[in-house]
């Protein structure tokens, strides 16, 4: 086993440090060492999104990323979108358009939705249905989610 | 049409109880689960689809550091062979053992053969490196129609064909053959002006859930055994364990947390065994979890078939006669769904004549399982794009030949039932009035397509107790775990009952030991019986109540009455109380109030739909795209009208992904060569449009309010809708499941 590494970097605003094997990735480590369970393992090799974060303003599958990598870096999660008595406007529109079923998908599409509206606060639909292509539901069939995050673009 | 009723809650769209806990990431999923002293088991799989397991070593990944306990099939309690009843039908107990850890065969790449727990998951990993099996490895039977012929492999020496009541003489991979009958087919098949006889073949799909299978297991001192995992009941995985285990089931507490899907692929064990196991040989909390290549190779997918259809009709759109053979690959072990792709095939259709003969059929690839509408989909994309080349031929078009032949009340299946008051007519006539089924089609390379579809649904057992606050709210307390928003939809009959709002009930989805026993959520049964007995443990908590006011005011109780959220004395005094106030007086009155109830319901009442599509083929790349899509379905009552919406469309997409490009793809050893999602490619919100639900109300008179299940019948006509369209587009008739481009491409004579 490899000698743990000490990383410093900032989670949802609040600096953080940990120690994690080489080996371990940021889902790992936010999953297994932060206790942060928000991110899910889908497929564990970047093709279901179900574990986005925002990396320095960038949308990554925290299961490509290494926990070694954030060292010096900034994380948003899922934990970190609400205010404690206000949801954010993405979570509001997830649910006034019951944008969800089982609900596994949804902490990664509220992220990728964050860090599309971030940067372009009025999507059209074919916008929207490109920026979550890396995003899988089995549930919903994504009308109802590309009609929350629209929603969510014009409530902002 | 039976009478509207005016509700209050039910019809209604509120927010789901469990949202905010999901769109914060607080939920806790089975994979979520923490407990101090935990350690991570993996499992090793066969790499062979088909080998005699020679011996197994497990001395080398003991010794590795780290490494607290490995586990084989020797580990297992030696399986009687016997059959148990285990809440999805009989299976053999010996077959379930075996698929957990293989015994002496491997049956297919994926199947379990051993298992360790290690302090981290990548020392577990690690470890089953360092287990030495040696195998030797037999040719595999990998497809229906090669594992039913005379000199195929066998798979199972003990297999002999159960046939109709009669049982064969010698090894087959053909474990039974079924037969529904009505009428004669040889009159129908004479009367008719023309018969259409056509083949289909159909891929293995797997039901592809986000989230994979999970299990944390703890053995106390005590012997006591509780399990915390993602299922689709957890009374189901108490049943199980206990006969795996062969172990009391009032030691087994099984806890369900958030499931991330299942679509009937999570009713069914597979690592929570092993979890036992392992948690019983270490003495220490034991997670296991699957990663995704675990998931399409290890779990049960559904089965690819081999299907004919022949079905004759007059000049004027009747149909005479239909018949259909359909063999299912069961996979590893018997039980396959083709029992209810037979019931459901001809069931929109009142015909005369009808012969149907199943088949199940043992092949080298993992067990299957069900998955939304087991079997129908299957059948459908036969019997469907049959009914459309018949509406062709005779110039009719394909959905008043749908009207013309449709099933209604009194109607019976071939395989026995009598309908109930049903919905398949509204369906067909609601989407021969939608605006889609009458908007222009003329493009080229452009087509449309219809396809209905039928599903049973199941009753089964619910249990519900409810619990008055002093506030005038109520706790609900079930054992149905929610899989899609049926916290809502069971919170919402009872609020209808009670006179109250949705957001005053609190619904909690609990563990085995904490109420009584309920059925796994499929079926599409969990809003139809689990909210039935949420409406009768309601009706018992206002009958309490009335004899509560009936105390407060001393009167008879039965001079007091309950109508939206009042009591109020008749018959003389002139007393009124909300169910609010009444709530705050129960300590004086008597004492709390626990409403309860437990049903089996029996009137599940049938679902249909009818799907209208459009699209676009590309005759260079053989790519079809859809362009609009409208499906219309009988729900019966829309209970919450956005999450049976969200099943609709969900189903939907899911059959446009078996329609144009999931499917398991082996080479020639019996090796699944694209087990993860990026080659397993199921539909991303770019491959589609809008699903447009169209929801159409005949209530269901088995459930007060006329509840019908609603989320396994829409995937069953996407495929043959899709196939149907692609004729209408470039007039090729694709009958091979999944219709990806290279397969257009050659029917259309381009590769």
């Amino acid at each position: 086993m490899a000698r743990k590494s000490h990383v410093q970097t900032t989670i949802n605003g609040e600096a953080v440090e940990f120690l994690c094997e080489p080996r371990q990735s940021l889902l790992e480590v936010l999953r297994d060492e932060l206790h942060l369970t928000g991110a899910k393992e889908g497929c564990n090799n970047g093709n279901c999104g179900a574990c986005s974060v925002i990396l320095d303003g960038r949308l990554v599958n925290s299961c490509l990323v290494l926990g070694v990598e954030t060292d010096g870096k900034s994380v948003e999660t899922i934990e970190g979108l609400a205010d404690p008595d206000k949801l954010h406007p993405i979570q509001d529109a997830f649910l006034e358009n019951a944008a969800l079923q089982c609900g596994i998908c949804t902490p990664g599409f509220i992220i990728s939705a964050k860090a599309l509206l971030d940067q372009n606060p009025n999507p059209t639909e074919h916008e929207v249905r490109y920026w979550l292509a890396g995003n899988l539901c089995r549930c919903t069939g994504y009308d109802k989610i590309v009609r929350a995050v629209l929603d969510a673009a014009a409530a902002t | 049409m039976s009478e509207k009723k005016e509700y209050k809650v039910i019809g209604t769209r509120p927010i789901r109880h469990d949202g905010v806990d999901k769109v914060t990431g607080r939920a806790i999923y089975g994979a979520d689960f923490q407990i101090t002293g935990l350690l991570h088991g993996r499992v090793l799989r066969s790499p062979h689809a088909h080998a005699r397991i020679v011996s197994i070593d497990t001395s080398r990944a003991e010794a590795h550091p780290g490494v607290k306990g490995v586990v084989t099939a020797q580990d297992l309690p030696e399986a009687e062979d016997k059959i148990a009843d285990l809440g999805e039908g009989a299976v053999s107990l010996k077959y379930l053992c075996d698929n957990i850890l293989a015994s002496d065969k491997a049956l297919y790449k994926g199947h379990a053969i051993a298992a360790v727990a290690a302090t981290d998951p990548h020392i577990a990993e690690e470890a089953c490196e360092l287990i030495d099996v040696e195998y030797e490895v037999l040719p595999p039977v990998l497809e229906v129609r090669a594992a039913m012929e005379p000199d195929a492999p066998i798979i199972h020496e003990n297999i002999r064909t159960s046939s109709l009541g009669e049982t064969g003489d010698k090894p087959s991979n053909v474990a039974s053959h079924i037969q529904f009958k009505k009428g004669d087919i040889e009159k129908g098949f004479d009367e008719a002006d023309i018969v259409i006889e056509r083949e289909f073949v159909t891929g293995t799909v797997h039901q592809g859930y986000i989230e994979p299978h999970n299990a944390t297991a703890l053995y106390n001192p005590d012997g006591q055994l509780t399990v915390w995992c993602s299922t689709q009941g957890a009374f189901t995985v108490r049943e199980q364990l206990a006969e795996i285990l062969q172990y009391p089931i009032s030691k087994i507490k099984v806890v369900p947390l958030e499931i991330g899907g299942g679509f009937g692929g999570k009713i069914n064990v597979y690592i929570k065994p092993v979890a036992a196991l392992l948690a019983k040989k270490t003495g220490k909390p034991v997670k296991v979890l699957m990663n995704r290549a675990d998931v399409f190779e290890g779990t049960g997918p559904t089965p690819a078939s081999y299907i004919t259809v022949k079905m004759g009709a007059t000049k004027d759109g009747k149909i005479t006669a239909a018949q259909t053979s359909m063999a299912f690959e069961a996979g590893a072990y018997p039980g396959s769904p083709v029992g209810a792709g037979a019931m459901c095939i001809f069931a929109p259709y009142n015909t005369e004549n009808v012969l149907i003969d199943g088949y199940d059929v043992v092949v080298n690839k993992p067990k299957t399982a069900p998955y939304r509408a087991p079997g129908a989909t299957n059948a459908a994309f036969g019997s469907e794009t049959v009914i459309d080349e018949l509406a062709e031929e005779l110039n009719i078009d394909p959905l008043e030949i749908r009207l013309m032949n449709g099933a209604k009340e009194g109607d019976h299946r071939a395989d026995g039932p009598v309908f109930p008051r049903i919905g398949f007519i509204e369906t067909v006539e609601a989407a021969k009035s939608h605006p889609h089924y009458t908007a222009p089609n003329g493009k080229k390379h452009h087509g449309r397509g219809v396809a209905s579809g039928f599903w049973f649904n199941i009753g089964l057992e619910s249990s519900v107790t409810i619990n008055v606050n002093p506030d005038g709210t109520v706790n609900l307390v079930e054992g149905s775990t929610d899989i899609g928003g049926t916290r809502a939809s069971i919170a919402m009959q009872a609020a209808e009952v009670l006179g109250i709002p949705a957001e005053s009930v609190n619904p909690t989805v609990v563990d085995t030991n904490s109420i009584g026993y309920t059925a796994v959520t499929g079926g599409s049964r969990t809003t139809y019986a689990t909210g039935y007995a949420a409406y009768e443990a309601a009706q018992d908590v206002v009958r309490q109540m009335i004899e509560r006011a009936a105390k407060l005011w001393d009167v008879d109780e039965a001079n007091v009455q309950f109508t939206d959220g009042e009591f109020s004395s008749i018959n003389g005094k002139e007393e009124q109380i909300s169910f609010r106030d009444l709530s705050a007086r129960l300590g004086e009155t008597g004492g709390p109030v626990v409403g309860r109830a437990t049903m089996n319901p029996a009137g599940a009442g049938g679902a249909f739909a009818t799907h209208v599509v459009d699209v676009a083929v590309d005759e260079e790349t053989g790519k079809v795209e859809i362009l609009r899509y409208t499906a219309t379905q009988d729900a019966g009552k829309a209970i919450h009208p956005s999450y049976v919406e969200g099943q609709i469309q969900g189903g939907v997409v899911q059959g446009i992904g078996w329609a144009l490009n999931e499917e398991y793809i082996y080479n020639d050893e019996g090796e699944m060569t694209n087990a993860s999602f990026l080659d397993y490619r199921m539909p991303t919100c770019l491959d589609l449009p809008m699903i447009d639900a169209v929801i159409v109300e005949v209530p269901n008179p088995g459930h007060p309010y006329g509840v019908r299940g609603v989320g396994e019948v829409p995937i069953v006509p996407p495929p043959a809708a899709i196939a149907n369209a692609i004729y209408d587009a470039v007039g090729i008739r694709m009958t091979e499941l999944p219709m990806s481009p290279d397969r257009l491409l050659k029917a259309m004579g381009k590769i």
